[in-house]
Order: C-alpha cells, then sequence, then structure tokens
C-alpha cells in the first residue's frame, strides 16, 4: 500500500500538531523562519533537512523548550496548553549526562511523572508500566543498570521506553536513529510504526535520507524555512531534496537515482 | 567535665552539623548540574548584602545582616540566572561574572563607608566563628530539657537547625521535578514542570543555607560543604537518594570530627593553641573526597 493512496482514502486528515507562523532565532539569526506546518496524526513524519536546518529547533520551539520570536502551536486542533498532556518529547541523546546517578528504571519512571505527582506512591500499577515500557525497546533485564553503563544505543532505547511509559498520543522525536547500532535502529523503528498502527503520531527529526521512503509516511523538509511537505511518495523528491541542502552543497546524490546518506559533520 | 563539654563544646558542634548538612543537600544538586561554583559566588555575595545592610540600619545587629545578606544572594541568584538564559554562556561563567561584580561592589562601598566603630571585616566572613558559640546557660545535658537555659542558646543555632530543617522539608517535597529537571530539562519542561523556577528555586535554597551558615563557619567551610560531601558521594553510589543520604553523612561527621580535632588535636600534640574548626571541617571533607576517589579507583570501575 502506498501512502499517496491511503490518505485519499482517509481524508479528511486529522492535526495532531499544527504550527502557523514559527519563527526561531539564534542571537538575532534565525533558525526557523515563518514556518507553517501540519504533523497529520496517526502517521509517521520525518522532519528532514541538512545540518544547521533548523530541524531540532523547530521541535524543541514548539514544545516551548525554547522561546519562538511568533508562531502558534495547537495540538489536536487545541491549545498547546490543552495538549501537551498528549504529547512525549525524546530528547537527543547527547542532551543530558548519562552519568546521573540513576538506573534504568529510574529514567523510565520520569515517564510516570504526571500520573504520580509530587509525592505519589509507586505502585504495582507503576512497576509494570514501567516493565512493559522497557520490553517493548528490547531492554528488559536492564531495569537496574547505570545508565552511564549502557551503550549509545541502548541509551537510546531507554529514552524510547521513558517516552512510551507516558502513554502518549503523540511522539516528538529528535534524530532517535542518531548514533545507534543497526540493531537499535531497527528496534526503534519497530516500536515507531508499532505506535503508528496503534493511530498514534510519530514525529522525527531524521538525518538519514536513504531510510526516510521506508521508514516513514509524510516528510517535512527544512531549511530554516519549510521547503516540502506532505507524503513520502508526493514531496520527497530529487528536486526538492537538491532545493533543501544544495545552497549548502552538501548533499551526495546517486546518480542511479536513489539518494544517498547525506553527509553529517 | 560532661558540663563543660554541653556549655563549650556541644553548641558548636550542632551548628557546624546543621551547616555542614544544610550546604550539602542542596550541593548534590548543583553538583549534578555542574553549576556547583553557584554555591562559591553565594557565599562571597554574601559580603556586600551585609555591607549594604550595615548603611542601610547603622547597626550590625543579627536580623538586618541576614535580610541585607538573603537580598544580596537571592540578587546575585536572579542575575546568575538571568545572565545564564539571555547572554547563553556556560553556568560557570555567569557565576564568575556575577559574583566578582558583587564582590568588587560590595568592597568599594565598605572602603567608601565609615566602619570604624563597629567591627565590620572580611576575616570574619571568610572564617566564621564557630567556637565563640558557646551555651553559658547550660549546666550540663539536664539543660537540653530545661526551656529558661534553652532560651539562651545561640541564636546561630537555633536559625542554622531552622535552615537545615526548611531545605530538608522543601527538598522531600520537590524531590520528584527536582530530580527529572537536574537531569533532563528538556524533557522536565515537556512534562508541564516550571524548570526554570526549579532552577532558581535550587539556587534560592543554596542561597539560603549559605546566607544562615556564613556567619556562624563562614564562607570557606560554604564553599567545601556544598561541593565536597556531594561529589564524594556521587563517587560511592549510582543512586541519587543514596548519594545525598551519604552525602549527609559525610558532612555530618567531618564536622563533629573537623570541630574535635582542631580542638583537642593540637593538645593531643603538646601544644596549647587551637586550630580554625572551620579550617579543619572544610580540610577533612576535602580528605573525604579524595578518599572517595581513591575507594572509586581502587574498589569499582576506573574513572
Amino acid at each position: 500500500m502506498t501512502v499517496g493512496s491511503s490518505e485519499a482514502m482517509n481524508a479528511p486528515l486529522r492535526i495532531a500538531l499544527s504550527l502557523r507562523g514559527m519563527t526561531v532565532a539564534y542571537d538575532g539569526k534565525p533558525a526557523v523562519f515563518s514556518l507553517d506546518a501540519d504533523f497529520v496524526a496517526g502517521r509517521m513524519t520525518a522532519i528532514v533537512g541538512p545540518n544547521g536546518a533548523g530541524k531540532s529547533t523547530l521541535l524543541k520551539a514548539a514544545l516551548g523548550i525554547v522561546p519562538r520570536v511568533s508562531g502558534e502551536v495547537s495540538v489536536f486542533g487545541g491549545t498547546f496548553e490543552e495538549g501537551r498532556h498528549r504529547i512525549a518529547y525524546v530528547p537527543q541523546r547527547a542532551s543530558v549526562d548519562w552519568d546521573f546517578p540513576a538506573s534504568v528504571a529510574d529514567v523510565v519512571t520520569m515517564g510516570l511523572y504526571r500520573g504520580l505527582g509530587l509525592l505519589g506512591r509507586m505502585r504495582t500499577e507503576h512497576r509494570r508500566r514501567v516493565g512493559d515500557a522497557l520490553e517493548r525497546v528490547g531492554m528488559q533485564g536492564f531495569a537496574g543498570r547505570q545508565i552511564g553503563q549502557l551503550s549509545g544505543g541502548q541509551q537510546q532505547r531507554v529514552f524510547l521506553a521513558r517516552a512510551l511509559a507516558e502513554n502518549a498520543e503523540l511522539y516528538l522525536l529528535d534524530e532517535p536513529f542518531a548514533g545507534v547500532d543497526a540493531a537499535t535502529e531497527a528496534a526503534i523503528t519497530e516500536v515507531l510504526k508499532g505506535l503508528r498502527d496503534e493511530g498514534r503520531t510519530v514525529v522525527a527529526v531524521h538525518h538519514d535520507l536513504s531510510s526516510v521512503a521506508e521508514t516513514f509516511d509524510r516528510v517535512l523538509l527544512l531549511n530554516t524555512e519549510k521547503v516540502a511537505e506532505g507524503p513520502v511518495s508526493d514531496v520527497f523528491t530529487e528536486a526538492a531534496i537538491h532545493k533543501a541542502y544544495g545552497a549548502r552543497g552538501g548533499v551526495a546524490l546517486n546518480p542511479i537515482g536513489g539518494v544517498v546518506r547525506a553527509p553529517e559533520t | 567535665m560532661s558540663a563543660e563539654f554541653v556549655q563549650l563544646s556541644l553548641t558548636p558542634i550542632l551548628t557546624g552539623l546543621f551547616a555542614a548538612m544544610a550546604c550539602a543537600l542542596p550541593g548534590n544538586f548543583l553538583v549534578l548540574r555542574r553549576q556547583a561554583l553557584i554555591g562559591d559566588a553565594i557565599s562571597h555575595v554574601v559580603l556586600p548584602g551585609i555591607v549594604a545592610a550595615f548603611l542601610v540600619t547603622g547597626t550590625i545587629a543579627a536580623v538586618p545582616m541576614l535580610i541585607g545578606a538573603a537580598l544580596a544572594a537571592v540578587l546575585a541568584a536572579v542575575m546568575i540566572e538571568l545572565i545564564r538564559r539571555l547572554g547563553r554562556i556556560e553556568p560557570g561563567a555567569a557565576m564568575g561574572v556575577v559574583f566578582t561584580t558583587l564582590f568588587a561592589a560590595g568592597v568599594l562601598v565598605l572602603e567608601q563607608a565609615d566602619t570604624s566603630r563597629v567591627h565590620l571585616d572580611v576575616e570574619h566572613a571568610l572564617y566564621g566563628s564557630l567556637e565563640s558559640l558557646i551555651w553559658l546557660d547550660a549546666e550540663g545535658w539536664g539543660s537540653l530539657a530545661d526551656p529558661a537555659a534553652l532560651a539562651g542558646l545561640p541564636p546561630e543555632l537555633v536559625r542554622m537547625a531552622l535552615a537545615f530543617a526548611l531545605i530538608t522539608l522543601l527538598t522531600v517535597l520537590f524531590w520528584r521535578p527536582l530530580a527529572i529537571s537536574t537531569f533532563d530539562e528538556g524533557f522536565a519542561a515537556t512534562l508541564g514542570l516550571p524548570v526554570r523556577a526549579i532552577g532558581l528555586g535550587l539556587t534560592v535554597l543554596a542561597a539560603l543555607a549559605a546566607v544562615a551558615a556564613f556567619d556562624a563557619v563562614g564562607s570557606i567551610l560554604v564553599i567545601a560543604m556544598f561541593i565536597c560531601p556531594p561529589a564524594a558521594a556521587r563517587l560511592l553510589t549510582d543512586n541519587l537518594a543514596r548519594q545525598v543520604a551519604i552525602s549527609l553523612m559525610i558532612a555530618a561527621l567531618v564536622s563533629v570530627a573537623g570541630y574535635v580535632l582542631a580542638g583537642y588535636g593540637p593538645l593531643w600534640f603538646g601544644r596549647q593553641d587551637s586550630l580554625s574548626a572551620a579550617g579543619m571541617i572544610a580540610a577533612l571533607s576535602g580528605l573525604a573526597l579524595f578518599a572517595a576517589a581513591l575507594f572509586r579507583r581502587g574498589g569499582r570501575r576506573a574513572g
């Protein structure tokens, strides 16, 4: 089944996350400029663009982690505040200090904070949710391990498990495949597709152009401004990729027709 | 002997104990956030606050001094957080800017002000006056149950105990938000946690500990207690709650041992004088960190 035809059958599309007129600046320089985007509910969308294109910034600004100069965010048709509890965020693995004194279970338990509150006691139900989340990412048996002793791929799975424990409807992931081994990449892809098949929405910042088509339904091509947005089969064209990456001259295109991995710095 | 101990040694030991633990508790989170220098900054900023309080009130009574120091510490905390957020520079640099600037301002004001008729000196702020916190109303251990004698407790001890109780209460209450935002601030924000307020609150807690502790034990001990017990405890466990508990035990141990060693140690070597208790406690806390590092290298994974 191609994504294009499934979109045609399921109209009208429900929008999980909608951004309007989003501009984010660092030190007066726009990182994201006047961007409109709609992330379709129940789909997997990749945010793709060259390094420094504002992909991670876009996610963080949508979540209110970094301030935006302007822009409206709406979640499932309501305000961001109304929809905040329906979102789970998976930050870049490198954004935290993994030498923190915490076990794998401690980190996944952080995903239960909304339900536990300040002083709520961990009950059997909570422990089960932590165990289920770890099992889903293939990390059962690691619950007591100190997080600094994990490999990069295992750390990434722990971050994903923490988001799964939140039981959210919209998953926003920042580079979930960065620096992970092939087994982890496959495991994470399977989990994300599973979420999608349950009707949840997945949005991931992604840098591997070659795997966009096989993993994702939709794509947002970004280079500070929006370059293209839509089903992968419609908009993920060589011309659009050139437009996103071309100005920087960083992309390597395979002359036989496929797109190969964009060089990372 | 026991009456003399209660009169002369019990209250300084307890004051040092509460001061050490009150600083070590928030110090755990400061160290994990790589903001350990914040304690250093705050404990220096206390001086200009006291100078300002003296200029306003004309006295060096305890309450105005405490308010002035607290205001200066809070001002510094806010300035550090603002510079860090707005200037987007690393926390250490932000603190360096704030505390040198405010300390320099304090020195300038102190030079201009007429403090000749009062006792206002930098030495006091550095080393404290732990040994002078004696309990003259005490006649023995029984005085601990005597309301009249308890009313004569050194105010520094009462203040320090209250500060420690308040810091403990707030840390326990906000444990989860504090832990989550210390590990992963971005994720904490998506949970709806007020991460800026939490960061500021932690800084204010540290300021409270520093202000309450400074005139009893001085800023050197405050800085040491913010950093050494938590850093040593971090080396001994991979569990946050256990780390905090161990850091409090180390703080308690070195404060008692340091006081005894400073007071009686020279006698054991046949000398009549005694050493600075605050200095001895701070030095012991450094030794504790060194020992923890050796233990970690020898017994567990290297590095």
